[in-house]
């Protein structure tokens, strides 16, 4: 359960943060009328979308790393048991969706510099590419499905396999969601809504793809087996 | 800084909204059924929860009958009780508690409290209920599948849970994780709301450390559930793809009644881990609630500030946060790493400490009071005995090696009943009766509330408190009949008919209750506005109960704490939240 | 007023129920008595911790009841008191955790001398099995279970032809000698649980787990199974027989190894 846990010592940290700026070692009851003093004590300038996505973000970061604290647990007791080696071969494939989904994010962060400085036809070129180039890698994942499932890597086979299958499905359905906002947005900016008025939903949909991105980073570090190496380095240095 | 000025539209500041930019409702629909209020959605949840509530009380009815007169009964099979016992602690624990104390009280109170005109996003908010009413017809469905419910006990342990020896194995199982999953989805929905709003819709003046500990009690359980609940969302979703696609997430090679399944290679105890990774964090997501609403009722009805309000806080985030590394004292002879134990069962005991800080702080609080033993009163000052009690048991359970001899036994069973049962139970009763004149304009009879408490707090103290001792004894929960054992004397019989007897009647009292709420609701006495003259914001609305909006055209300013009771000088002995200084207190 | 009596009744009623009533820990059987008394000191630390809140609670219900011109306190906190109450509380916890981890190390420390034997669960019954002349269980998987070899013995394995199997019967064990109990299950998680030894295990299936203790009395004990099991979960019983070191013997000779139960029919 290490992965949650560290997880988990981050969310901490950021809120401790936050409510080490809350004065909680104030005495109300000393303090009367209204709180001019402390800006920092009434509720941030930034829109509650915002927030609220942020918030969105811990849940999801939470599910993805309980999924990969569940798979560190179960390929330790595969090697305790001897029962298989825990990976799945890396198709070629999946380092090309990982180009895709890069780019995806690069358009996306294109898009939302743009409708900051309100230029709206890069706007429009933005969330496009970065539309057309999130289908790619969601089809480009399936054709990886599809690839190891004929190479006999099926499901049920062995729970590595069903890990592989259950992480990039998440994933890919998490992907899947973000297309139907950024549809929506994309709706927006062709009904030629002005691009600062647009603005908070393209940030809102740049910053859920940067953090999907990361999520895939650290997934795909993952299932090729880059983290267990990893993470059996940092065990050998520490004992 | 020009980035400041130039604001999206939909970017006005939660804590500002006015009037005019809500949604309003058009029509009967549209106001009680199809509703964005977040009071109404709050209605709606407390009603959905009570109404399966009473199908979990139904169901203890029945394993009481069974364990005190086994076999008299042919409506109740060995099957049949494994799906009651099943479905009690389910409903219970997550469509009962969680969304009463979240959906129902949070919806209802946190605007109201923190001066907000409504929720951060109403529509998201409205989808949260209907999405937890599919997750409880989905459960209810269950009873009605071939096979019924599940009858793998509430913890649904693999792989017992999906092979043929439990019942409700065919579809029972398969419903039970589409509800659940349904219900993460949807409590997800209503969380962020719930955090947002406290985060972004406070009003001017309202800070953190004003906030009434209600407010804090649930806002730090959203968090918590937030985080938690994908634990069991996966959960969920890998033991359905065990059921229904053949994986082995949690299946190692077994038998099933003598013959080999296709299974191999996973890991029982990688759900337990999950499991109890949600499971633990869930104790406290309904306890801080309750610490929380207590921590009001007992200030209010005293008469008297909280006392070690910032002490409160403290260990209300105290309690969230180490509440996330202690799940593995439900494991400790499940045959993980034995060492596991020494950090468990100090992680588990340290918890002890805040937690008794803040039972000293509420009877301190009582402390040269002047206590009005309202009906509020009385169910917090049950909370209180009965809380005690169930923490301190707590103690046997979480220190390793004592709970060796007693875990799956009933003293377990009596543990948690008591302080994760009765004890919210008990605040979710006082809350209602203290809040039910602000939603309805109405008191609810004290005469009958009165007895609805003596009742319910007497008769549950008599079940549980000598159920710990039949798990002393040794006797294992679980069991639908005890048989013929050497080492449980014929005694232990009558004692088990004699908690079934209380547990009836504590039963009976509930009805009591619920003709209360539907009585009151056009005989009760006229409440006005302020009835407990309490000090906190949802007590100060312009109408009663309060309208669309909360607030008429102005939110309220707030210039004080939640606590100024009986402070010296002062008119009267209350200073409500959003009164000036100027014709408040001398101080 | 009736409330404040009433609280108090309720913890005079309390400790009169735990020290009169009939229901207590079976006879100890086993070398755990050390669990025995931590729970003895946990009853005492929290018994008084639970008379005390209480009646300072129903104290102050009568005491500060509302009458008419009473003004309640006003005291936003005192930290002193908050503190103290805290490190006192911490002392008390520290009180029962202290001996609660000393007894759990011995509990995890398995002694050398400890012989070995393994129960296996499967729905809904106990069966055993003793090492052999070679001191050595041989291996097994859930693959191997058939109706000649319930308990999933690998046939292919030497050390085990000479193990020693016991279905539907009693298990019998030395007094007084350390045994190191592994535990096994071929279907789905059960829990060794015999209440006059205190300790129990679960049989986890994919795993082998283990405790340990010593039997030091005599006599027939009832095992149950406390990790629920399915439908016939309460119908999972099982004796074991606690016997003198000639009985035991006596007892051992007439057990069936692995190979005699199986060779029949292998002709």
């Amino acid at each position: 359960m290490s992965a949650i846990l560290i997880f988990l010592a981050v969310i901490a940290g950021i809120v401790f943060w936050w409510l080490s700026q809350q004065r909680l070692m104030a005495k109300p009851w000393l303090e009367e009328g209204p709180t001019g003093g402390f800006p920092a004590t009434a509720p941030s300038s930034l829109p509650a979308a915002k927030i609220g996505l942020g918030v969105f973000l811990a849940v999801v970061g939470s599910l993805f790393s309980l999924l990969i604290s569940a798979y560190f647990m179960r390929l330790s007791i595969a090697q305790l048991t001897r029962t298989d080696t825990g990976l799945l071969p890396t198709p070629n494939l999946l380092w090309l969706n990982t180009g895709v989904l890069v780019l995806s994010s690069v358009a996306l962060h294109w898009a939302q510099v743009a409708a900051r400085r309100g230029e709206m036809d890069n706007v429009r070129a933005g969330l496009l590419l970065g539309g057309v180039s999130a289908f790619t890698f969601l089809a480009g994942q399936l054709m990886v499905w599809q690839q190891l499932s004929a190479a006999g890597y099926f499901l049920a086979s062995n729970p590595a396999n069903s890990f592989f299958y259950l992480i990039t499905g998440v994933h890919g359905l998490h992907v899947a969601g973000g297309l139907v906002a950024l549809g929506r947005t994309g709706a927006k900016a062709w009904r030629g809504i002005a691009a600062v008025r647009l603005r908070l939903s393209v940030e809102l949909c740049a910053m859920y793809w940067h953090f999907l991105l990361l999520v895939w980073l650290i997934l795909f570090s993952l299932l090729t087996g880059w983290a267990g190496d990893f993470v059996d380095v940092c065990r050998a240095l520490l004992t | 800084m020009t980035d400041v000025t130039v604001r999206a539209d939909d970017a006005i500041p939660a804590a500002e909204v006015e009037d005019v930019e809500l949604y309003h409702p058009k029509s009967w629909v549209t106001k009680y059924v199809y509703c964005q209020d977040a009071k109404v959605i709050a209605i709606q949840y407390s009603l959905t929860a009570m109404a399966i509530g009473l199908v979990a009380l139904v169901l203890s009815w029945l394993m009481r009958l069974q364990l005190a007169f086994p076999g008299s009964f042919s409506f109740i099979a060995p099957t049949d009780y494994y799906q009651f016992i099943t479905m009690h602690g389910m409903i219970m624990v997550i469509y009962l508690l969680t969304a009463l104390f979240l959906g129902g009280f949070g919806n209802y109170l946190i605007p109201l409290m923190v001066g907000a005109r409504d929720m951060v996003f109403p529509y998201v908010n409205m989808l949260s209920y209907w999405i937890y009413l599919l997750a409880v017809l989905v459960l209810v469905a269950s009873f009605f599948a071939p096979g019924g419910p599940t009858g793998a006990g509430w913890t649904l342990y693999p792989p017992q849970a999906i092979l043929s020896g439990t019942p409700g194995r065919d579809w029972g199982i398969i419903l039970m994780l589409a509800s659940l999953i349904l219900f993460i989805i949807g409590f997800t929905m209503g969380g962020l709301n719930y955090v947002v709003t406290v985060l972004q819709a406070r009003t001017r003046g309202m800070t953190l450390m004003r906030m009434p500990l209600t407010v804090w009690g649930i806002f730090t359980a959203t968090v918590m559930a937030l985080l938690a609940f994908p634990a069991l969302f996966a959960a969920c979703v890998m033991m359905l793809f065990d059921r229904l696609l053949g994986t082995s997430f949690f299946m190692p090679s077994v038998v099933e009644l003598g013959s080999y399944l296709q299974y191999g290679g996973g890991s029982p105890i990688l759900w337990q881990h999950l499991f109890w990774f949600f499971g633990h964090p869930e104790v406290y997501i309904v306890a801080l609630p309750a610490f929380g609403i207590v921590s009001d009722l007992i200030s209010t009805h005293a008469r008297k500030n909280i006392f070690g309000y910032r002490m409160m806080v403290w260990a209300i985030v105290a309690i969230g946060a180490l509440s996330f590394v202690v799940w593995a004292h439900h494991m400790y002879v499940s045959g993980m790493d034995p060492n596991f134990g020494f950090f468990f069962a100090t992680t588990t005991l340290i918890i002890a400490v805040p937690t008794a800080i803040k039972v000293y702080n509420w009877v301190l609080t009582l402390w040269r009071g002047d206590i009005h033993l309202t009906v509020p009163m009385l169910f917090a000052l049950g909370f209180i005995v009965t809380f005690v009690n169930g923490g301190l048991t707590g103690l046997f359970l979480g220190n390793v090696v004592v709970d060796v001899p007693l875990s799956a036994t009933m003293f377990v069973v009596a543990h948690f009943h008591m302080v994760m049962g009765v004890a919210p139970l008990l605040v979710i009763f006082g809350g209602i009766y203290h809040w039910y004149p602000k939603i309805t304009g109405r008191m609810l009879n004290d005469r009958l509330g009165k007895f609805h408490f003596w009742i319910t707090f007497l008769g549950a103290y008599a079940i549980f408190f000598p159920m710990h001792y039949l798990g002393l004894l040794g006797v294992p929960r679980r069991y639908y009949e005890l048989g013929e054992m050497a080492f449980i004397p014929p005694s232990a019989a009558t004692l088990n008919i004699f908690i079934t007897a209380a547990a009836l009647t504590v039963g009976a009292a509930q009805l009591v209750f619920f003709f209360n709420l539907a009585w009151s609701l056009f005989r009760g006495k006229l409440a006005g506005s302020n009835p407990w003259h309490a000090t906190t914001l949802e007590w100060q609305t312009p109408q009663t109960p309060p309208a669309h909006g909360n607030w008429g055209k102005e939110l309220p300013i707030v210039y004080r704490w939640a606590y100024d009771y009986s402070v010296p000088g002062a008119a009267q002995d209350f200073v409500p939240q959003n009164q000036p200084a100027a014709t408040g207190a001398a101080a | 007023m009736v409330i404040a009596l009433i609280f108090a009744l309720i913890v005079i009623f309390s400790i009169l129920f735990h020290f009169l009533s009939p229901w207590w820990f079976t006879p100890i059987a086993s070398n755990w008595r050390y669990i025995d008394d931590t729970i003895i000191i946990t009853f005492w630390i929290t018994g008084v911790v639970f008379t005390a809140v209480v009646l300072f609670m129903s104290y102050c219900v009568y005491r500060f009841r509302h009458q008419e011109g009473r003004q309640a306190a006003y005291e936003p906190e005192n930290r002193k008191l908050e503190w103290w109450l805290a490190i006192v509380t911490a002392f008390g916890v520290a009180a029962m955790l202290t001996p609660g981890l000393f007894v759990w190390s011995q509990f995890v420390t398995v002694p050398r001398e400890a012989t070995e034997f393994e129960v296996v669960g499967q729905q809904w019954q106990w069966s055993f099995r003793l090492p052999g002349k070679e001191g050595q269980l041989g291996t097994s998987d859930a693959r191997f279970v058939s109706p000649d070899n319930p308990l999933g013995l690998n046939p292919d394995d030497p050390s085990g032809q000479d193990n020693i199997v016991i279905i539907g019967d009693d298990l019998h064990l030395p007094v007084g000698k350390p045994v190191k109990v592994l535990l096994r299950s071929i279907d789905v998680v059960h829990d060794f649980y015999v209440p006059e030894f205190r300790a129990k295990m679960d049989l986890m299936p994919g795993l082998v787990t283990h405790f340990w203790f010593t039997p030091t009395r005599t006599g027939t004990f009832e095992i149950l199974c406390a990790g629920f099991c399915g439908i016939g979960h309460p119908q999972m019983r099982g004796n074991v027989v606690v016997d003198n070191e000639a009985d035991y013997q006596a007892w051992l000779q007439k057990q069936q190894t692995f190979a005699q139960l199986s060779a029949p029919k292998k002709q």
